[in-house]
């Protein structure tokens, strides 16, 4: 197929990152970045021949040919602003920011249900590293309550997470119930300093019936875990599914605990920052399979 | 904001219901905290803080359900004062601003925002809705002991400049010796002038607390805080009572009164315990290796499951710098531990 063509909006770390994972992509051609300031990334961006201003997206919206998917790694508050004039323009929007406009998307739970919608969110980087397996569970038995731990180190997280750290644990804890099956969920995010620095670490613990299907649960937990080193090699579980009976506070239910290492690629960010690059990685792969959709309806 | 005027020359606060949460496994009864906080407030304790020991939301499988709703027990709490300020935690990445609002109009006065020692600059938008509630404020910088004092200083100005009244040398694993824990205390200070106070919160795994506490107060501190019979994380906390009776004998006022205080403990407090915390080998074992108080019970837990001995996932965690809340990796430090054929 002939590559859709593709644009970055934000030269940060993420969009630079996310650069280095769509260049590999065959389906995906990146031609412009786009910043609203001179900057290293918009740099980096020319270095690898790639058109890139700092002129905004009044700028993008001027070039022919247009984008056909633009991923956005500013802030929410950009999104808000730019998103109105991306769904104008036809192009569709991949949202790597906290605006959370478009339906949340995990690429191996529910992308195929938004696969066409004008504007998608990736949710957060826990949710990203979680999401999927609440769902692995709760596609084999009901989860009245899933909750997920992640542990990110302190260099890894950036001033706009440090600034609104509630708006992880509220939006992650409502994904994990409605985007991973759960019926209630909730998140708990540590910013660990130690050196050097720790890989992200993930826990998911589910609430499940006693006499749920341990054996179907863990081998529903470990092809999810093949879908997603689809585009994440690094995710891996520490060890398999860890099982419960019920103790008195449980209110009569078992317990599933899911432990997971996410190890990033290294594209641009350390590997350590397993919680950044399951976010570019994610959103990669969204594009990927929208590109094929799009490929497929151009035919 | 400014800090608030101290009626005596320390301000104790009390935490036996909220850092004694954990000793307690969360499952303090309504009647418990009814009981703890009346005989804390005829004794004179000025501030008592009500909260799962994890802070609020701590509720979870990670750190243990709550027997109770902990808004039932601020509010609670809050009919049985007369003269104490009703306190609460809030971890932020546990807890959120929600869980504030709620608190607040259950009925507590003061929050108190911690964070590891190093990552203050989480809680500024915590400290913003407090003020925006018209609460006290209090900055707990966790794991004091992982910081030098100049760069714990630095994290206390964080705080101050987002509203926090009172930053804290927060010796969360009962780690800090007496010169680290006075060396602390001297750059807070002189970091924070009159701007703030600052606290202190100990814990006797290494049986410093109270002696610390001194050692605070004569270095300028003047918020302390203890538990009655300890109870509290680890070895406990230093306990409210025996504080009393130390500054009571160096003519250090503090409001309280001694044999109040020790009847609470003896008579309210005691009879409830099902853990008296104490200095046995896991505990010392978390102070020596530098383990965050919290994780003792959840490492026993642990050690029964997978049949490895709690000391050595405590000083495990110690060895691989986990922080307050990281007790999801405790069971993976024993799964590890279990699988390494020792």
């Amino acid at each position: 197929m002939t590559p859709i063509t593709a644009a970055i909006v934000g030269p940060g770390n993420i969009g630079t990152d996310l650069l280095a994972k769509l260049r590999r992509s065959d389906v995906i051609d990146v031609r412009y970045m786009v910043g609203v300031v001179e900057s290293d990334g918009l740099a980096r961006a020319r270095n690898q021949g790639i058109a890139a201003s700092a002129e905004g997206v009044d700028w993008l919206l001027r070039q022919d040919p247009l984008p056909e998917i633009v991923f956005e790694a500013t802030s929410a508050k950009a999104h808000i602003t730019n998103a109105p004039r991306y769904a104008e323009a036809g192009i569709q929007a991949v949202d790597l920011t906290p605006a959370h406009l478009g339906p949340m998307v995990c690429p191996p739970v529910n992308l195929h249900d938004h696969i066409g919608a004008p504007n998608v969110s990736m949710i957060t980087c826990g949710g990203q590293a979680t999401i999927p397996m609440v769902h692995a569970v709760s596609r084999v038995t009901a989860v009245p309550y899933a909750e997920i731990v992640a542990s990110v180190a302190s260099r890894g997280a950036g001033p706009g997470t440090r600034a609104n750290i509630d708006e992880f644990t509220q939006t992650t804890g409502a994904a994990v119930a409605s985007v991973g099956g759960a019926d209630r969920g909730k998140a708990i995010i540590i910013l660990n300093p130690v050196e050097p620095p720790m890989i992200m670490r993930d826990t998911v613990f589910c609430m499940i019936s006693p006499d749920a299907d341990r054996d179907a649960i863990t081998k529903s937990v470990h092809e999810l875990v093949a879908e997603v080193q689809k585009y994440v090699p690094g995710y891996t579980l520490r060890a398999d599914p860890q099982y419960d009976d019920p103790v008195a506070s449980w209110n009569g239910f078992a317990r599933v605990a899911i432990f997971l290492e996410v190890r990033g690629n290294g594209d641009y960010l350390p590997p350590y920052a397993g919680n950044l690059d399951i976010m570019t990685a994610a959103a990669a792969r969204v594009g990927e399979l929208m590109a094929i959709q799009k490929a497929g309806a151009h035919a | 904001m400014s800090r608030p005027y101290l009626r005596h020359d320390v301000r104790i606060t009390d935490t036996t219901l909220r850092d004694g949460s954990h000793a307690m496994a969360h499952q303090f009864t309504e009647a418990q905290v009814r009981d703890t906080v009346r005989a804390l407030d005829a004794a004179g304790v000025e501030v008592i803080e009500v909260t799962h020991g994890d802070g609020l939301g701590g509720s979870s499988f990670n750190y243990g359900f709550s027997h109770t709703d902990e808004m039932t027990l601020i509010a609670a709490a809050r009919e049985e004062v007369v003269n104490a300020k009703i306190a609460v935690l809030l971890v932020p990445g546990i807890g959120t601003a929600d869980d504030l609002r709620r608190a607040r109009d259950a009925g507590a006065d003061m929050v108190r925002v911690a964070t590891h020692c190093t990552e203050a600059d989480v809680s500024p938008q915590h400290f913003g809705v407090a003020r925006e509630l018209g609460m006290e404020t209090v900055g707990f910088l966790m794991m004091a002991h992982r910081v030098g004092p100049e760069e714990l200083a630095r994290q206390a100005r964080i705080m101050v400049d987002a509203g926090c009244q009172a930053p804290y040398v927060t010796d969360s694993a009962g780690a800090l010796l007496m010169h680290e824990a006075k060396a602390r205390f001297e750059a807070l200070v002189a970091e924070v002038g009159d701007e703030a106070w600052v606290g202190y919160h100990g814990h006797q795994n290494l049986s410093l607390g109270v002696a610390n506490s001194v050692l605070a107060y004569e270095a300028g501190v003047r918020y302390i805080d203890g538990s009655l019979c300890a109870l509290g994380a680890g070895a406990g906390n230093s306990p409210t009572e025996v504080l009393a009776a130390v500054f009571g004998r160096l003519g250090v006022t503090t409001g309280l009164d001694i044999l109040g205080l020790l009847a609470a403990a003896d008579e309210v407090v005691h009879p409830y315990l099902t853990r008296w915390p104490k200095m046995d080998r896991n505990a010392i074992v978390q102070g020596w290796a530098g383990v965050y108080s919290s994780f003792l019970l959840h490492a026993e837990r642990a050690a029964e499951r997978y049949k490895v001995p709690a000391h050595e996932i405590l000083a495990r965690c110690g060895e691989l710098g986990l922080v307050g809340g990281q007790e999801d990796m405790i069971i993976d430090v024993a799964i590890q531990l279990a699988g390494s054929g020792r």
